[in-house]
């Protein structure tokens, strides 16, 4: 609801992944570079999304399992998670991904607000609909999804 | 657009000008006739003027014409150079400064007019500007040099100016400016190449193939020179901070009526960008500070023989990897007395803390948060803005700043920093397959414990672990428990590595799986997702490509609670008061036997803590005892029969706490340990009941405090030889070195003697006037002949008939019995002599004891 005065008007592009059977976009001009697995280290203590730090080309990066955030079920062991590398205020971050998508062009028109029957995290964290061919691709607010708990 | 870039331009140089002008026009008041500076000057001023007027900016361009006109008659020798000439000429700065910034926010210049400034600066001008004809005159004289007529300045200042300085010295054309961003972009891709190094190296000395070994060779070299060169650039003089100070000087040296000269050393010792900014208002302050408190009035100089002229030396030098910065003055210094009470008067510190602080230690007091000895609150200092604030700034960026003074001749503020914060060295260690780095700065020493023997040397005490350093208990932290890490079995590995660690005024061991090496590691800070783990104080990229998490000591110590409640409180207090506060507290031991539920006895009393199964329990002449350590250890129980309380839990083994003084040694069976606590003692309640002095209200509930001396008697072990006829004394020992009181008096409680301290004799003799001693030790070395005043008081005071009063010799008099004893004392002790000292004031219990008995006995008998 809170999105619907700054609908888009033009036609926006997309990188999309997906988690478990949800499609995700999140606005190309956000989205840094795109990785594989990559070796990771753990942060002791830190909330269970903040699965911890990876080297990117020198800087150091974290990566917040979407798993987690989303509070889906954790998925499966030897299900590696993609890295999708999102530009925040002070610098990259890491969103751990089940699988990624293609970029796509999307039309304005297809665009929805959040469908009120949408609850809890999701609600939260999608800040509009696209209603694609056979499938609605929810666009990810990566502003609130980087916004984590303080932990501990 | 590109109108905005040249204004970006002139801003940046004319800032730098006006930067340099202050620094120059203060230096030019010292030295008038320095032709060179004047016209440094008046280039400066000039190149302003004419840029400002080709940029429409008329306000500065008004201000800085009759500026310029002022200083070509200074230097044309039309007039001296006076002192409010200077003030106009740096008031005139002041307000192009101020329009500077305008123009930096909004491109335009405030509006401001400055009407009365324009008006005292014409008005200064004319004397000399009488005579029209000579005025144009001396206007074509001043452009002989800079080859302009200030109307037309506009476009040919910037050319006269480009020619001047080529005539000067050539620096300014071999510099260029660079983007900070960009410069730690640099350093960042330097970061990475320096990785990336690493990696190659590793990969090669796997292979054996000679020119690409070579080659490996040369980039690693390539690498090093080109991160040393990267952080060079990072480097600034500390004089790019110093340049401003002479101004400020000299604005409050002639505000307060004073006369002040600053030099300045080591104005080239570089220091990392970062860093140069952290310490600029810390430094200001102290100079500030120096100028309004520490150096005096001319006449109070005169009066003190000093030169009417106070002299402040800022000095910076590098020593070992730090830089030093001193800023000294010759002034009034710091009168550690009036910081005393200043600060017991504030509630500070307590006063018997600060009675026992050395000279030193009370001047440092000023850096406490909320402390200030400014009578009264000056525009200079004293305006909220304390020497705390000075202190933590420094400590922030890892430094130490100390403040030794002396009364008359002046004060030294010493600052230590770190040249560089972005690479720092460290020690990696691991735990759990996971590697940590620790900042070398709070590391102290490693300690490594192997095989069954050396592991015992860590105690539990309830959940707590402590390991005994040098007769010190350390409290212990286990990294994987702290950082809740999983896997791995909870017992205890047969090698225990113990990092030990500074916390600010404490120390603490942390207990990590592995040590690896030192490293010179670059931090890098941790985004805003990680705020909140205080146990971070960073991360670092480590040489295989891996991210390595650098541990905040001090979060640490706070999460795995090291530092108990009583100890955070110590925080940020100065580390003299705090080792005060500390010897005020004390730690004591809670456990629970028989019918006490809650009893503490001193943790320094305390040797060890054993648990010991039953079935090694044995009886020697009756008594219970274990072997121990190749020695007989007897044991006591608290309420009356051991057997009692052995046979309660008679499944568990025995829990012992083993008291030791020497080769004596006690065990005491308990039924549990409780815990370690820390609190100050103060016995409420005396109580009648065997075994416990009194109950004292310990971590807020009432606890009963061990009578150990009663324990030791009721187990009639020969401690003190003929034990059981031994009274205990209440001794007061006077002596003025703290250290000195300490040793004794633990000595003397170890011995089971109740001791209390006196500092002087005004003190000895107030405590004596409180209540009567048994025994007075009064140290020969006390001021004013304290130990007779004491002896005096004691044979004036007839309540003190009772009271023995022995001499204790200065620490050069070891063991000499056959010194004499001075007039008047019953006794003369060795100070340094423990044995003898005891032995002596044994015999004096036994003889009061026997003479006691011997009223008693008569009556006893019927």
């Amino acid at each position: 609801m809170s999105h619907t005065e700054n609908q888009p008007e033009r036609n926006r592009q997309f990188a999309t992944f997906f988690m478990k059977d949800l499609f995700f976009g999140i606005d190309v001009r956000k989205v840094q570079e795109v990785l594989r697995a990559q070796e990771m280290t753990r942060v002791p203590l830190a909330p269970n999304v903040l699965r911890g730090l990876i080297n990117l080309r020198g800087q150091i990066v974290a990566a917040i399992d979407m798993r987690e955030r989303l509070e889906l079920p954790a998925r499966d062991s030897g299900q590696e998670p993609m890295n999708m590398i999102v530009r925040a205020d002070d610098g990259a971050v890491s969103l751990l991904v089940d699988e990624i998508g293609d970029v796509i062009h999307v039309a304005a028109e297809s665009y929805e607000p959040v469908p009120e029957t949408m609850t809890g995290t999701l609600r939260q964290l999608v800040e509009g609909v696209y209603k694609l061919d056979g499938r609605l691709l929810l666009v990810l607010d990566t502003d609130r999804t980087l916004q984590l708990q303080p932990a501990l | 657009m590109e109108d905005l870039d040249l204004i970006k331009e002139f801003l940046i140089e004319s800032n730098e000008n006006l930067g340099r002008m202050d620094q120059e026009m203060v230096e030019l008041e010292r030295r008038p006739k320095d032709a060179t500076l004047l016209a440094s000057i008046f280039r400066s001023i000039h190149t302003l003027k004419g840029t400002c007027g080709f940029l429409g900016f008329s306000t500065i361009e008004r201000i800085t014409h009759q500026a310029e006109t002022i200083l070509g008659q200074v230097r044309n020798g039309d007039r001296d150079l006076t002192p409010p000439l200077v003030s106009l000429v740096l008031e005139s700065v002041d307000a192009v400064k101020a329009e500077l910034t305008a123009i930096e926010k909004t491109n335009q210049e405030s509006g401001e007019l400055y009407a009365d400034l324009v008006d005292r600066l014409t008005r200064s001008a004319r004397p000399q500007a009488e005579e029209p004809g000579n005025a144009a005159v001396e206007s074509v004289l001043a452009a002989t040099v800079l080859d302009v007529d200030p109307p037309l300045a506009a476009k040919a200042a910037a050319e006269a100016d480009g020619s001047a300085s080529g005539k000067g010295p050539s620096v300014a054309d071999s510099t260029i400016r660079v983007d900070v961003g960009l410069l730690d972009k640099l350093m960042n891709l330097v970061g990475e190449l320096v990785l990336a190094r690493n990696q190659v190296l590793q990969f090669t000395s796997r292979l054996e193939d000679v020119s690409l070994n070579a080659t490996s060779q040369r980039l690693n070299q390539i690498t090093s020179e080109l991160q040393e060169g990267v952080m060079k650039t990072r480097m600034q003089p500390i004089g790019v901070i110093w340049n401003k100070l002479p101004r400020v000087v000299r604005d409050l040296a002639s505000m307060c009526g004073k006369q002040v000269t600053l030099e300045m050393d080591g104005a080239e010792t570089e220091l990392d960008k970062t860093i140069i900014e952290a310490i600029k208002d810390p430094l200001t302050h102290i100079v500030r500070n120096a100028c309004d408190h520490g150096i005096e009035l001319p006449e109070a100089r005169v009066r003190a023989g000093k030169p009417p002229q106070g002299r402040l030396l800022l000095r910076a030098f590098h020593e070992g990897g730090n830089v030093n910065i001193e800023i000294i003055d010759d002034g009034g210094g710091i009168d550690a007395q009036r910081v005393k009470a200043k600060a017991v008067q504030q509630g500070l510190v307590r006063e018997e803390q600060a009675d026992r602080m050395a000279e030193r230690e009370l001047v440092n007091l000023v850096f406490l948060p909320g402390f200030s000895t400014a009578r009264e609150v000056t525009s200079i200092s004293g305006r909220g803005v304390g020497m705390d604030v000075v202190k933590t700034n420094i400590e922030k960026i890892g430094g130490t700043v100390d403040l030794v003074s002396r009364r008359g001749t002046g004060s030294t503020i010493r600052i230590k920093i770190p040249l560089t914060l972005a690479i720092i060295p460290g020690l990696v260690v691991s735990v759990r397959q996971e590697r940590f780095v620790i900042p070398q700065t709070s590391l102290l020493e490693l300690v490594r414990l192997e095989g069954a023997e050396s592991l015992r040397q860590i105690e539990w005490v309830g959940n707590t672990p402590l390991y005994r350093r040098r007769g010190n208990l350390l409290p212990l932290a286990f990294l994987d428990r702290v950082l809740r890490l999983d896997g791995g079995g909870g017992d205890m590995p047969d090698v225990i590595n113990i990092v030990v660690l500074q916390a600010e005024d404490r120390q603490f061991g942390l207990v990590v799986d592995r040590v690896n090496d030192t490293q010179e590691i670059v931090v890098k800070p941790l985004g805003k997702q990680m705020k909140g783990l205080d146990c971070y104080a960073g991360a670092t990229i480590m040489g295989d490509g891996r991210v390595a998490l650098i541990l905040d000591v001090m979060g640490i110590a706070h999460h795995s609670g090291v530092l108990a409640e009583g100890r955070t409180a110590a925080r940020g207090e100065d580390k003299a008061a705090a080792e005060a506060s500390s010897e005020e507290r004390k730690s004591m031991l809670l456990f629970r036997a028989g019918e006490f539920d809650r009893l503490a006895v001193p943790l320094a009393l305390v040797a060890r803590l054993e648990e010991i199964p039953r079935e090694r329990l044995e009886h020697a002449a009756g008594r219970p005892v274990v072997q121990y350590r190749g020695q007989l250890l007897p044991l006591v129980g608290l309420a009356g029969e051991l057997g009692v309380a052995a046979s309660q839990n008679s499944d568990r083994p025995l829990q012992v706490i083993v008291f030791a003084d020497g080769d004596n040694r006690l065990g005491m069976v308990v039924d549990e340990i409780v815990d370690i606590v820390e609190d100050e003692i103060r016995i409420r309640r005396p109580s009648s009941r065997p075994g416990v002095l009194g109950s004292a209200v310990i971590a807020s509930q009432v606890t009963d405090v061990l009578d150990l001396q009663a324990v030791i008697q009721s187990a009639d072990t020969g401690w003190f030889g003929e034990t059981q006829d031994h009274k205990m004394l209440h001794i007061l020992i006077a002596e003025d070195s703290p250290f000195g009181r300490g040793l004794l008096r633990s000595s003397l409680e170890m011995s089971g003697y109740r001791v209390a301290e006196a500092s002087d004799a005004a003190d000895a003799i107030a405590k004596l006037a409180l209540r009567p001693y048994d025994l007075v030790l009064a140290s020969l070395d006390l001021a004013g002949s304290g130990a007779a005043r004491i002896l005096e008081a004691v044979r004036g005071n007839p309540e003190l008939t009772g009271t023995q009063v022995f001499a204790m010799q200065p620490s050069q008099q070891r063991g000499s019995e056959a010194r004499a004893i001075p007039a008047g004392f019953a006794a003369a002790l060795s100070r340094f002599d423990r044995e003898g000292m005891l032995r002596s004031i044994n015999q004096l219990a036994s003889a009061l004891a026997a003479s006691e008995r011997a009223q008693m006995e008569p009556a006893a008998r019927r």
